[in-house]
C-alpha cells in the first residue's frame, strides 16, 4: 500500500454522485419536513434528512481513509471478496429477528389479553400486526437473503462482489427501509395492502435500492470465473426479479401531495383485490419461497458435503416453481366478488404447484444421500433438512387449503395463520438460522462455539412449533365449523362473539408456542455471539482471504 | 444434443434467465388479472352505489390507519351461515370506489360489510371508546382516543381530487365542497343538509359521536361504519343482469 509510484488519490465518479445526491436529498427532506401535513411525515422527512447527513459524511470520511487504488479483484490468483456488507446484513438479520419474534409474541398474547394493548394508539393489535408481519418477512428474512445472496453469489462465482459503494448502498438503504416502514406502522402510516403496507415515498425508495440490488447481483454474476451459473443463483435472480415486478404492480399509487404520506392505490374493489393477492401470494412464493431455496441449493450440499441430488430435477422445479407460483393468487379470494373462473384458475394451479415445491425437497432432502449419519451428528444440518421437511408439509397444506370446499371452512380462520407459520417458522426461518450457523463461522473465520446449544435451539423452537400449529388447527377449523353451526330448528347455533371466547385457550397455547420459539432464537444469538467473540479459528473453514474492510 | 444441455443456454448467460424468467412469470398475472377490467361482472354498476363522502372517506382512511381490516373482513361470501349471519353476498360493485380494497383476509372479529344502520351510533361510540362494555367477550383493542381527537380535514380536497384522478366520479363540484361537506354530514340538522343530499345520495346527515361542539375522528369512522353496505337497495337488484 506504501507504494512510492502510488496513484493520486481522487474521488471517483461514485462517491462524488452520490454525495451530491444525497446532499440533495437531505435538502429535499428539510422543505418536505417544514411543510408536511401531519407530524408523522415530518418526522420521517427528518428521518430522511439525517440519514442523508449521515451517509454524506461517510462517503467522505470513507474517501480520506481509503487506500487511492480500488480493492484488487484478486489477491495472489484468489478472488478478494467483499463481506463487509455481508457481515453487516447477517448481524441485522439477527436483530431484526429477535425483533420479529418478540413483537409477534407480544400481538398473540394481546389477541389471548386484549388489556395488553394498554389503550395506546401506538401499540394496538391493528399497528402492531404489520410490524409483526413486515419485521419477521421483510427486515430478518431480507436480511437473510441479502447476506446469502452477496456470500453465495461471490463464492459461486469465485468473483469479488461488483461494485464499491454499490453494495453499501443496497444493505444500508434497505435496512433504512425496514425502519421508515417500521416506524410508521406505530405512528399509523400504511396503505393497508397485507404485507406492502408501507407508503408511497418507501416503497419508492425500496424501488431504488431493490433496482441497485439487481444491478449488483448481475454485475457480480458477469465477473464469475465458472462458465455455469449456479442452481441456487437462479433462484436469487428470480426473486430479485419477480419480486420488483410485483412491487411496482402492486403499489402503483398517487399521493395526495408529496407534502403527505397519504396516497391512494390506482387499483379499486376487485381488480385491487386480485393485484395484491398476485403479489400477496407471489411475495410468498418468491420472497419466502425462492429465496429461501437459493439457500437451501448453496447451504444444504456445502453442509453435507456432497452434490447437489439432481441437477435435472432443479431445471424442472425451478422453471415449473416460477411458472406455476404466480396463477395462484387468486385462491385468497376463494368465493369472494373474483369471477369464479379466476378462483378455478388460482386452485388448479395450486394444487398443481404441489409437484415442483415437492420436487425441491426431494432435491433438499436427497442431496443428504449418502451421507444420511449426519443428522446424527450435526444439528446444523439436522436443522436445515428439518426445515425442507416442514416446506414440504406447508406446501403439501397449501394446495389443500386452496380447494374450494376445504377453503369454504378455512378461510378467515385461524387455519390460515397455522399453516403460513408452518411455512414461516418451520421452513424460512429454520433454513435462515442453519444458513446463520454455517455463515458466521466462515465469516468471522471461528468455530462454532457450540453445537450442543444448536441442538437445544432445534428442541426448544420445535417443540414452540408444534404447539402453534396444532393450537391454530384446533382453533380454525373449530372456529369454522361453529360460524357454520346450526341449531336442529334452522337457526345458526353460536353468535359470532361465542367462536371468540372458544378460541382463548388456543390463543394461550399459541403465545407459548411463539414464546419457546423465541426463547430457541435467543439460544442461537448467545451461541453466535460467543463464536464472533471467539479466539480465530486456527483452521479456516470459510474465508481464505481477509474481508476488504 | 440432449434437451438438457440446451438448458445451458440459461446457464451461461445471465441476461437470458432474466428475460426468461421475466417471460414465464409474466403469462399468469396477465391471464388473469387484465380481464377484470374489461369483463362486465368485475365493472357491473349498481344502482345506488356513489363515491364516499368526504366525511365518509376521512373515516375509511382512520379504518385504514388503525389496521381495522386485520381482524375485519368486508366480503360476505354466498355461503348459507354468512348471508343469514351478514346479509346480502358482496357485490363486485360495492368496492368499484374502494382504493385500496378492503376485503380483508381475516376474521377475529365479524365481518363489516353490512354493518351500515345495524348498531345505533351510542353502540359505536361506546364500542369503540371500550368494546368490552357492550360485547363482553370482544379481544378488540381500545379506540378511546378517537373521540378526543379532532379531525385534521384541511386537506380534504386533495383526497377526492387524487381520487378523482384515478377513476372516482367526484365532479368538481364535489371537489370545491368538500371541507365545507364535512362539517355539514357532522352536524346535526344543518342547514346545508339538503345540499350534501344532492351531491351524495341517501348520505346520513347527524353528530356521529354525541359531541355536537367538535368534527372527531370518531364522527368520522362512525360515519362511514354506518354506511357501509347500505347503497344497493336488495329489494330491486337483479342478480341475473350480468350472466352471459
Amino acid at each position: 500500500m506504501a507504494n512510492a509510484a502510488a496513484p493520486q488519490k481522487q474521488m471517483t465518479m461514485g462517491e462524488g454522485g452520490l454525495a451530491l445526491t444525497f446532499a440533495g436529498l437531505a435538502l429535499l427532506c428539510i422543505v418536505i419536513a417544514a411543510k408536511a401535513y401531519t407530524p408523522e411525515y415530518a418526522f420521517h422527512a427528518y428521518l430522511f434528512t439525517a440519514a442523508s447527513v449521515a451517509a454524506v459524511f461517510a462517503i467522505i470520511n470513507r474517501y480520506y481513509n481509503r487506500p487511492a487504488e480500488r480493492a484488487p479483484l484478486t489477491i495472489d490468483g484468489k478472488p478478494n471478496y467483499n463481506m463487509g456488507p455481508v457481515k453487516f446484513a447477517t448481524v441485522a438479520s439477527v436483530v431484526w429477528g429477535i425483533a420479529g419474534f418478540t413483537v409477534g409474541l407480544i400481538i398473540a398474547l394481546q389477541l389471548a389479553f386484549p388489556a395488553l394493548n394498554f389503550d395506546l394508539q401506538w401499540i394496538s393489535f391493528g399497528r402492531l400486526r404489520p410490524l409483526h408481519t413486515s419485521a419477521v418477512i421483510f427486515a430478518f428474512g431480507g436480511n437473510v437473503l441479502l447476506a446469502t445472496s452477496f456470500y453465495v453469489v461471490q463464492r459461486t462465482s469465485r468473483a469479488r462482489l461488483a461494485g464499491d459503494l454499490a453494495p453499501w448502498f443496497v444493505i444500508l438503504g434497505y435496512n433504512f427501509f425496514i425502519l421508515i416502514a417500521g416506524t410508521g406502522y406505530l405512528l399509523g402510516i400504511t396503505q393497508s395492502k397485507e404485507y406492502a403496507e408501507p407508503e408511497w415515498y418507501s416503497d419508492l425508495w425500496l424501488t431504488v435500492v431493490w433496482v441497485t440490488y439487481l444491478l449488483v447481483f448481475l454485475a457480480t454474476l458477469w465477473r464469475r470465473a465458472e462458465p455455469h451459473i449456479y442452481v441456487a443463483n437462479w433462484f436469487y435472480l428470480a426473486f430479485i426479479v419477480t419480486i420488483a415486478v410485483l412491487h411496482l404492480g402492486n403499489n402503483a399509487s398517487v399521493p395526495v401531495s408529496i407534502f403527505s404520506s397519504k396516497s391512494y392505490i390506482v387499483w379499486s374493489g376487485v381488480q385491487d383485490a386480485m393485484v395484491q393477492w398476485w403479489y400477496g401470494h407471489n411475495a410468498v412464493g418468491f420472497f419466502l419461497t425462492a429465496g429461501f431455496l437459493a439457500i437451501m441449493y448453496y447451504f444444504i450440499p456445502k453442509r453435507a458435503e456432497r452434490p447437489v441430488y439432481s441437477y435435472r430435477l432443479s431445471i424442472i422445479h425451478f422453471w415449473a416453481l416460477i411458472f406455476l407460483y404466480i396463477w395462484a393468487g387468486p385462491h385468497h379470494l376463494h368465493y369472494t366478488a373474483l369471477p369464479d373462473w379466476a378462483q378455478t384458475l388460482g386452485m388448479t394451479f395450486s394444487i398443481m404447484l404441489w409437484m415442483p415445491s415437492w420436487g425441491g425437497m426431494i432435491n433438499g432432502i436427497m442431496t443428504l444421500s449418502g451421507a444420511w449419519d449426519k443428522l446424527r451428528t450435526d444439528p446444523v444440518l439436522r436443522l436445515m433438512v428439518v426445515s425442507v421437511a416442514f416446506y414440504g408439509m406447508s406446501t403439501f397444506e397449501g394446495p389443500m387449503m386452496s380447494v374450494k370446499v376445504v377453503n369454504s371452512l378455512s378461510h378467515y380462520t385461524d387455519w390460515t395463520i397455522g399453516h403460513v407459520h408452518s411455512g414461516a417458522l418451520g421452513w424460512v426461518a429454520y433454513v435462515s438460522f442453519g444458513a446463520l450457523y454455517c455463515m458466521v463461522p466462515w465469516l468471522w473465520n471461528r468455530k462454532l462455539y457450540s453445537l450442543k446449544l444448536v441442538n437445544w435451539h432445534f428442541w426448544v423452537s420445535t417443540v414452540g412449533i408444534v404447539l402453534y400449529i396444532t393450537a391454530m388447527w384446533v382453533s380454525g377449523i373449530l372456529q369454522g365449523l361453529m360460524w357454520r353451526a346450526y341449531t336442529s330448528l334452522g337457526f345458526l347455533e353460536y353468535s359470532f362473539v361465542e367462536t371468540v371466547e372458544a378460541m382463548h385457550p388456543f390463543y394461550v397455547i399459541r403465545a407459548l408456542g411463539g414464546f419457546l420459539f423465541l426463547c430457541g432464537a435467543l439460544i442461537m444469538v448467545w451461541n453466535l455471539w460467543k463464536t464472533v467473540n471467539s479466539a480465530e479459528a486456527e483452521e479456516t473453514a470459510g474465508l481464505a482471504l481477509a474481508p476488504a474492510e | 444434443m440432449s434437451l438438457w444441455q440446451k438448458h445451458a443456454i440459461f446457464e451461461k448467460n445471465s441476461i437470458v434467465l432474466v428475460i426468461g424468467i421475466l417471460i414465464v412469470i409474466a403469462i399468469g398475472g396477465l391471464v388473469e388479472i387484465v380481464p377484470l377490467f374489461y369483463l362486465k361482472n368485475t365493472i357491473e354498476k349498481v344502482d345506488g352505489v356513489r363515491p364516499y363522502t368526504p366525511l365518509e372517506l376521512a373515516g375509511r382512511n382512520i379504518y385504514v390507519r388503525e389496521g381495522c381490516y386485520l381482524c375485519h373482513s368486508q366480503m360476505i361470501r354466498p355461503l348459507r351461515d354468512e348471508v343469514e349471519r351478514y346479509g346480502h353476498y358482496s357485490l363486485a360493485a360495492e368496492s368499484m370506489y374502494d382504493h385500496p380494497f378492503q376485503w380483508g383476509s381475516k376474521r377475529t372479529g365479524p365481518d363489516l360489510a353490512r354493518v351500515g344502520g345495524k348498531y345505533s351510533d351510542d353502540w359505536h361510540r361506546d364500542h369503540l371508546r371500550d368494546p368490552r362494555s357492550v360485547v363482553p367477550g370482544s379481544v378488540m383493542p381500545t379506540y378511546g382516543f378517537l373521540a378526543k381527537t379532532e379531525l385534521d380535514y384541511s386537506h380534504i380536497a386533495e383526497d377526492l381530487k387524487v381520487q378523482a384522478l384515478i377513476g372516482v366520479p367526484y365532479t368538481p363540484d364535489m371537489i370545491a365542497n368538500a371541507v365545507k361537506d364535512v362539517a355539514t354530514q357532522a352536524t346535526t340538522d344543518s342547514p346545508d343538509a339538503a345540499d350534501l343530499t344532492k351531491r351524495y345520495s341517501k348520505v346520513q346527515v347527524r353528530d356521529f359521536d354525541g359531541n355536537p361542539g367538535a368534527v372527531t375522528e370518531a364522527d368520522a369512522l362512525i360515519a362511514y361504519l354506518q354506511m357501509m353496505g347500505t347503497q344497493v337497495d336488495f329489494s330491486l337488484y337483479d342478480d341475473k343482469a350480468n350472466i352471459r
